[in-house]
């Protein structure tokens, strides 16, 4: 992101990405993910700046909860913390993983970085694009589909790497994506298999 | 070299507790617990362990610089953010191995007189985390972790911290910031983290291969280790090998090993029967080698000698299919969507620099671009609180002064004169990160 006047500060800066989004519903934590906060707030000092250390997994109950971050959980997020509106969003707004609006029920990210690149990553990206019906970042009319791409996953041994929702595929060239894609399409959750390749042969190359 | 820290990963139960303790395991920290901590230090230091995140800093004296003489709690914080692109050996270790991580967080409190180690693991890696939390709980039950382990009078707790999508949260003290429930940007230095880190405590922050490098430094003795290795650079090290690559994989070898070796006759050898163009030899924040610089020592001070780092070993291997201009645009847009914004120079020259290699990339460069992308870079370079400005500018200037003629082939011909079918068949869109 920048400031320089000649570049579209709206455009670039990451607020604009991440101003919380008003869905003008009350997010209130359910009992279960309350009371999960509580044991959680207490790996950290009993005190402020310790309990401070829980925002982040605050926010990922908020997350698995409703399925993004809303404004009135970020007030919520605050009272439970004991900070302000404005720390929380300072950190929602930052990190990459927080979503700040409404996803699709399948959120696809292609690493785009290097080691994956150069294995064909671009052409995963265009691929699922075509199959999906988004843009290289955006969401598909029906609200299905979230394709993103997002910068190193750390599998670089496994290029190309797509995660949906939780789930890794892994050495998926241009040709599985198509497949991925239909499997997701026709079967839904039964096509997160997780990992494909997952250890004990990780490694053995 | 026999492996040490992956020798039974491919084992299908290598990550239960039952199969750690039948080969060994904690048998390091009973051994560290019936020292000293000053003298735990000192083997360590004297194994000459090297920290195996990036900076490649002697984690003894990391422990060493821990304030000793204060009220305040200390901590230990392992380094689990594994996100320099190219690198994946944490993941393995984690996945795979995690007592040997705990134990190595064990025998670290120990050290430095801490009772609570904190791991903190990038978001990304929820997979790894939920064996980690499986695992720990276990360690838990079974009275390796917590109140009076291994019934030796001594407690420590373990906690994992999960983070949420941050490159930067890699630099240790936006780490502590992050683990503080902060935006991940640097502090200024000093106070170090040994003096002031989590929450104002003395702390020292390791990486994950780091830590599960010490239960065999306490079990085999400092001397075994240093042998392992070339002088200085003692013990196992896993390299992390991706890219134009036959076998693309995390391969545990003595830093005796060549990189020539690694590549060729570890990783099988550049794909497809290509020639090799150049390697990126320690994540991609490292300058480039060339396939002549490729005989040399793959240690720390071996492939700082040759004019390169090996950072987190991550060897990105590339074939003669690769543009080094979209290289540079590859990485720099990767940079400049993880500059945390804290320091000028940073967030704006990233900016600048992939704008100029993106413009050069679509065949609309001049001549004059490449000066002002050296004199941008290099603005950079140098100027921030943390490494990260650094590694930012790497990319353009190295492939600047190792492959300028592509550069100015780009230029003059108004287009990429180095196309690959793997690359992306439509026009870039431009998308604001």
């Amino acid at each position: 992101m920048t400031f320089h006047p000649k570049i579209d500060y709206r455009e670039l800066h990451r607020s604009k990405r991440h101003m919380p989004f008003d869905d003008g519903i009350p997010f209130v934590y359910t009992p279960e993910n309350r009371d999960r906060l509580e044991v959680i707030a207490r790996r950290y000092p009993p005190d402020p700046a310790g309990r401070r250390s829980a925002i982040l997994p605050a926010l990922y109950l908020v997350q698995r909860q409703i399925g993004y971050v809303s404004l009135s959980a970020i007030q919520q997020v605050a009272s439970a913390i004991g900070c302000t509106p404005a720390d929380v969003e300072d950190v929602v707004s930052f990190y990459t993983m927080f979503y700040t609006r409404p996803m699709g029920k399948y959120v696809v990210q292609v690493c785009r970085t290097l080691p994956c690149a150069l294995r064909g990553a671009e052409r995963v990206t265009e691929e699922l694009m075509d199959a999906l019906g988004t843009g290289p970042s955006g969401t598909d009319p029906s609200g299905n589909f979230t394709l993103m791409e997002v910068e190193c996953l750390g599998a670089c041994d496994r290029a190309p790497l797509v995660m949906v929702n939780d789930s890794w595929h892994e050495c998926l060239g241009p040709e599985d994506a198509k497949t991925l894609a239909a499997d997701l399409l026709a079967r839904g959750e039964d096509a997160l298999t997780g990992c494909h390749h997952q250890a004990p042969d990780r490694g053995k190359g | 070299m026999d492996p040490i820290l992956t020798k039974y990963v491919r084992e299908p139960h290598a990550y239960t507790l039952d199969s750690y303790l039948r080969h060994e395991g904690y048998e390091g920290l009973r051994k560290a617990l019936a020292m000293k901590p000053e003298q735990v230090i000192d083997v360590v230091k004297a194994s000459g362990l090297k920290g195996r995140g990036g900076a490649g800093f002697p984690a003894g004296m990391k422990w060493q610089f821990v304030v000793k003489d204060t009220p305040r709690p200390k901590y230990i914080v392992c380094n689990a953010d594994e996100s320099e692109p190219g690198t994946f050996k944490d993941h393995l270790l984690m996945e795979r191995n995690p007592h040997l991580l705990f134990e190595g967080c064990l025998i670290a409190c120990h050290a430095i007189g801490a009772k609570v180690a904190y791991i903190y693991i990038r978001g990304e890696f929820l997979h790894v985390q939920e064996v980690l939390e499986q695992q720990l709980e276990e360690a838990y039950t079974k009275g390796y972790v917590g109140k009076n382990v291994m019934g030796l009078g001594f407690d420590c707790e373990i906690h994992i911290h999960r983070g949420a999508g941050a490159y930067e949260a890699g630099e240790e003290t936006a780490l502590l910031e992050s683990l503080e429930g902060r935006r991940a940007q640097p502090r200024l230095k000093p106070p170090f983290p040994a003096i002031a880190g989590l929450y104002g405590s003395p702390t020292a922050v390791n990486n994950v291969e780091t830590l599960c490098n010490v239960p065999s430094i306490m079990r085999n003795g400092a001397e075994w280790y240093a042998a392992l290795g070339p002088e200085k650079n003692g013990g196992p090290k896993l390299y992390c090998i991706s890219g134009h690559v036959q076998r693309p994989g995390v391969y545990e070898a003595s830093m005796k090993m060549t990189l020539r070796e690694l590549i060729f006759d570890v990783a099988g050898g550049v794909r497809d029967g290509r020639a090799l163009k150049a390697v990126i030899p320690g994540g991609s924040s490292v300058p480039i080698l060339l396939p002549h610089q490729l005989d040399i020592e793959a240690s720390f001070d071996g492939v700082a000698k040759a004019g390169s780092l090996l950072g987190s070993a991550g060897i990105i291997v590339l074939d003669d299919t690769t543009c080094m201009v979209w290289l540079a645009e590859n990485l720099l847009r990767f940079y400049r969507h993880e500059s945390c914004g804290k320091c000028t120079p940073c967030r704006e020259g990233t900016q600048w620099v992939l704008s100029i290699l993106e413009k050069i990339e679509r065949g609309e460069g001049e001549m004059k671009d490449l000066a002002l992308l050296e004199n941008v870079a290099g603005l950079i370079a140098g100027k921030t609180l943390c490494a990260f400005g650094d590694a930012a500018a790497t990319p353009a200037l190295t492939t600047l002064k190792n492959f300028r003629a592509e550069y100015e082939a780009h230029v003059r011909e108004g287009r990429c004169t180095v196309p690959a079918p793997w690359r992306r068949r439509r026009t870039a869109t431009v998308h604001a990160h």
